[in-house]
């Protein structure tokens, strides 16, 4: 006698006993043999199976409807289970793959760090908060030594994964370069033809380049088609459009952008932004420039670094915030 | 979000009019009746955005890949209608400047 038929004898046997006696006690012991049936990879619709010859052999074959309702049930659980074998493979593909993209995300956070540098007259804060786990943002700080600070924020197309792999591309040709001494419109043009070398067709890339001299107070900037940030003059208590025309890095193979300059008063800030940050939207509807403006200036009174952190929080906290995409915020105060 | 994507044809002039949103989701599908439209010489092939509700990055990308296309293959993309928040969206990305756009007033 094969395993299978030893279950269906037992099976049977405590069947009839559960309904001859109506004892609960059965019923457990039916319960200890699934729980057996399980460590012994016996899928559910076996189990019917016994079930449906315990009642031949017990009843005969009368029960015609109720044998034809049972082989229905039959082919519910067979399906049911090949379903459910396909989840569970899911999940755990699921499962290795959002593994090795956290592994992807910590190397790109450790390859992407940068450190916002201390100089005596300016006050500066960032914020980058990526939409899924990899970030297509990207900004950093290089201090010059003659107390110069060069800035740079970036936003590749789309997000996740390929958005961060291009960005990684950036800071290598960044790298390679000695951007201390370039000028923003230099900078620019080098990694348009980096980027349109090496990015598919439908690729792009945003930046904005700029340089602060602390001995000046000059602002010296460039833009590669990215969401214009902001200047705030304390004096008039009033934001301006950072206003700086240039296309897009990756679109055509020779291009040059324009360079601007502009004095930075005391007090003053400057605010420079991702479109994450204005393309994130409240009850279905996006956040206007204007109320990004208005947070910012509600919380200008903090230190650089809180100042950021509080505008986010502001915005996330929202009931009905959606973040749609990578989101980043740098704010930079002269002091003095 | 959807988007419909109609495409009239008069010998090798055609006009496509997108109709809804052009996102993350929908760029995929213009992308494939777009391209093809772009490799054939001579195409002259006119984007109409009038009821264009909504237009992101990766919507923008399609659009440039079709503009690179027309300039490997002699034929020619302009974009009709276009304004509000699409219209911003190719003005601070500078391609306003290097696109064929006919800019609508309205």
């Amino acid at each position: 006698m094969n395993k299978i038929e030893a279950d269906g004898q037992v099976y049977k046997k405590l069947l009839r006993q559960y309904l001859e006696s109506d004892n609960n006690s059965f019923l457990d012991e039916a319960k200890r043999m699934s729980i057996s049936f399980v460590s012994r990879n016996i899928y559910p619709e076996e189990i019917v199976r016994i079930h449906m010859k315990a009642i031949d052999s017990l009843y005969g074959e009368m029960f015609n409807d109720y044998k034809r309702s049972l082989q229905f049930l039959l082919e519910a659980l067979i399906a049911y289970r090949k379903a459910h074998e396909e989840f569970e493979k899911l999940k755990l593909e699921q499962y290795e793959l959002k593994s090795e993209i956290q592994v992807a995300a910590n190397m790109q956070k450790t390859l992407l760090a940068t450190k916002v540098p201390e100089i005596d007259c300016l006050d500066i804060g960032a914020i980058s908060v990526p939409f899924r786990q990899m970030n297509g943002d990207y900004f950093h700080f290089v201090q010059g030594e003659d107390g110069a600070l060069g800035v740079a924020i970036a936003d590749v197309i789309g997000k996740g994964v390929p958005a961060a792999l291009s960005m990684s591309m950036i800071k290598y040709a960044m790298d390679s370069f000695y951007e201390e001494s370039m000028s923003p419109s230099a900078i620019l043009r080098n990694l348009n033809r980096v980027v349109e070398r090496n990015v598919a067709s439908n690729m792009f890339i945003t930046m904005f380049y700029g340089q602060f001299f602390s001995a000046s107070n000059l602002f010296r900037f460039a833009s590669a088609g990215h969401e214009p940030g902001f200047i705030y003059r304390a004096r008039k208590k009033k934001f301006m459009e950072i206003d700086a025309k240039g296309i897009v890095l990756g679109v055509l193979k020779h291009t040059y952008y324009n360079q601007y300059e502009i004095q930075i008063e005391k007090d003053d800030m400057i605010i420079l932004l991702t479109d994450g940050v204005t393309e994130c939207s409240r009850g279905g509807r996006f956040v206007k420039r204007e109320e990004v403006i208005e947070i910012i200036e509600k919380y200008a009174d903090l230190p650089a670094q809180q100042h950021v952190e509080q505008v986010y929080r502001h915005f996330h906290q929202l009931d009905d915030f959606e973040l749609k995409d990578d989101f980043t915020l740098i704010i930079i105060k002269r002091k003095v | 979000m959807n988007l419909k994507i109609d495409i009239l044809r008069e010998e090798n002039n055609y006009i496509v009019r997108l109709t809804g949103e052009i996102d993350v989701y929908t760029a995929p599908k213009l992308k494939d009746k777009l391209l093809p439209l772009t490799e054939k010489e001579g195409n002259k092939i006119k984007i109409d955005l009038a009821n264009t509700t909504y237009l992101d990055s990766t919507g923008l990308g399609v659009f440039i890949s079709a503009y690179k296309s027309t300039k490997q293959n002699n034929s020619n993309l302009k974009l009709i209608h276009v304004r509000d928040r699409v219209l911003r969206l190719f003005q601070v990305t500078g391609l306003h400047e290097i696109m064929n756009l006919e800019i609508d007033e309205r």
